[in-house]
């Protein structure tokens, strides 16, 4: 097991270049909030069950994600502000695969 | 005037043991919550969810906690003001709190204990420009009274359950429906989903799809929406009513205003002591609270509203004495005449 380096976007649109484990089974909403750099209270709402659509975020690498759940897509049919590279942060989850992802938070809303 | 000892806003799992708690020390409560049903997160949100950290239970679906919640909490007769929102606070020259709710529901209380979880929920209002030129000019989030719509136009856009449940509805109350929704697919269940293509079927309903609203037309009242089909030229949709349904997510809304220290979108509470917050008399527990350490857990939750409940018995009775007792040993007394106890041992002679 080894961390990978990813890159977040935060909301005010500064890039944060960080750290983060894949043996803690975490997923991107849960390093976002680790990092603090979304507001406590406006990201991972629901707590990660893909209910919310509070970690949204637009996924510009091309690193291969995990298949979209039922679940995730259909929040994301009638979530606000949704691109094509749309994703819920809490549905990836930190594997080495991860490595060199970069990913902006869409706007809280 | 609703009046009571403990005052809880919010009736998710942490408010609702809060009744349990006073109850054993001889206190009333009453519960304002801005949902129509008890249960917080827990019945709104994922009520089918199973939890796994209930100390005692293996696992319990959320919805099922609830149940037995409000179940332990009946001995204890809690009132309850829900769809109604928690907005003012007065406080009394004798230290009491008077609360108001949106819909002027006055609440008169010794104690107020905040119970709030991420806040009230409010529902998601999609992202269009002139949207809150029209808030209640036809433009309406929830719907309240669906005889309002009786032989009206109607637009609703959504693809969740309450998208599908209200288009249904609708179809037999309004002269015309039309459902809108960004995908072809939606979520809901299958009963709604069949029964909205019958209906479609008959031409009860139009269905736009893949399409969103774009813009609201009209001046003074909404006459009409600008729907964009995904790639074509945006067309207009003539209709009395729009009815966005995107769910409900949670905001501290007005309780942010009482002054009340604020930190991270959570209230800052003496965790050393008792769950009160900067203004004496007003606690915050569960979820709403953040201090040192603090984790949004439910157990959490009730561990604060059980500390919570001897310190607010202290301040309505600062003389009395008192110490804790343990139910089974005191057994526990409702306040509608049912007593629980353990069963006494008999002392009898065997011969």
């Amino acid at each position: 097991m080894q961390d990978i380096n990813i890159k977040i976007t935060d909301r005010n649109g500064v890039t944060h270049e960080i750290v983060a484990p894949t043996d803690m089974a975490m997923n991107l909403m849960e390093v976002v909030r680790s990092y603090e750099l979304a507001e406590e209270g406006t990201i991972g709402i629901c707590g990660g069950m893909a209910m919310c659509a509070s970690c949204q975020c637009y996924v510009k690498s091309d690193n291969e994600l995990p298949e979209m759940s039922d679940d995730e897509d259909a929040m994301l049919a009638e979530a606000f502000n949704v691109e094509d590279n749309s994703r819920l942060g809490c549905q990836i989850q930190m594997t080495q695969e991860m490595d060199g992802l970069e990913v902006e938070l869409a706007p809280e809303s | 005037m609703i009046t009571t000892d403990i005052l809880i806003i919010g009736a998710g799992p942490t408010g609702l043991f809060t009744v349990f708690e006073a109850g054993l020390l001889k206190l009333k409560c009453h519960l304002i919550d801005a949902l129509p049903q008890p249960g917080g997160q827990c019945s709104e949100i994922y009520p089918k969810k199973p939890i796994y950290d209930i100390p005692a239970y293996p696992e319990i679906l959320a919805g099922d906690l609830t149940h037995k919640l409000i179940e332990q909490t009946k001995q204890f007769k809690p009132g309850f003001t829900l769809g109604e929102r928690a907005e003012i606070i007065d406080k009394q020259e004798d230290g009491t709190f008077i609360v108001t709710t949106n819909k002027g529901t006055k609440h008169h209380a010794k104690i107020v204990a905040i119970a709030g979880g991420l806040g009230s929920f409010e529902p998601r209002k999609p992202l269009i420009p002139n949207i809150a030129d029209f808030e209640d000019k036809g433009v309406e989030y929830i719907i309240k009274e669906p005889e309002f719509y009786r032989d009206k136009r109607v637009v609703i856009s959504g693809g969740g359950d309450s998208a599908l449940d209200w288009a249904i509805f609708l179809s037999d109350v309004a002269s015309e429906v039309t459902l809108i929704h960004r995908r072809n697919e939606f979520r809901g269940a299958l009963d709604s989903v069949e029964k909205v293509q019958e209906l479609k079927d008959l031409g009860k309903i139009r269905l736009i799809t893949p399409a969103e609203v774009k813009a609201i037309i009209g001046t003074d009242k909404v006459i009409g929406v600008a729907v964009e089909k995904k790639g074509e030229d945006a067309f207009v949709v003539d209709t009395d009513h729009f009815i966005p349904l995107f769910g409900l997510s949670p905001k501290l809304g007005p309780i942010a205003n009482w002054g009340l220290e604020i930190e991270k979108n959570a209230i800052k509470v003496n965790n050393a002591l008792d769950y009160q917050t900067n203004i004496p008399g007003i606690y915050a527990i569960g979820d709403v609270n953040t201090y040192p350490g603090k984790l949004k857990l439910i157990l959490c939750g009730f561990h604060e509203a059980t500390l919570m409940c001897q310190s607010a018995y202290k301040r309505i009775f600062p003389d009395k004495k008192y110490v804790m007792k343990y139910t089974t040993v005191g057994g526990v007394e409702g306040f509608d005449g049912t007593k629980k106890e353990s069963p006494k041992a008999v002392v009898k002679a065997i011969n």
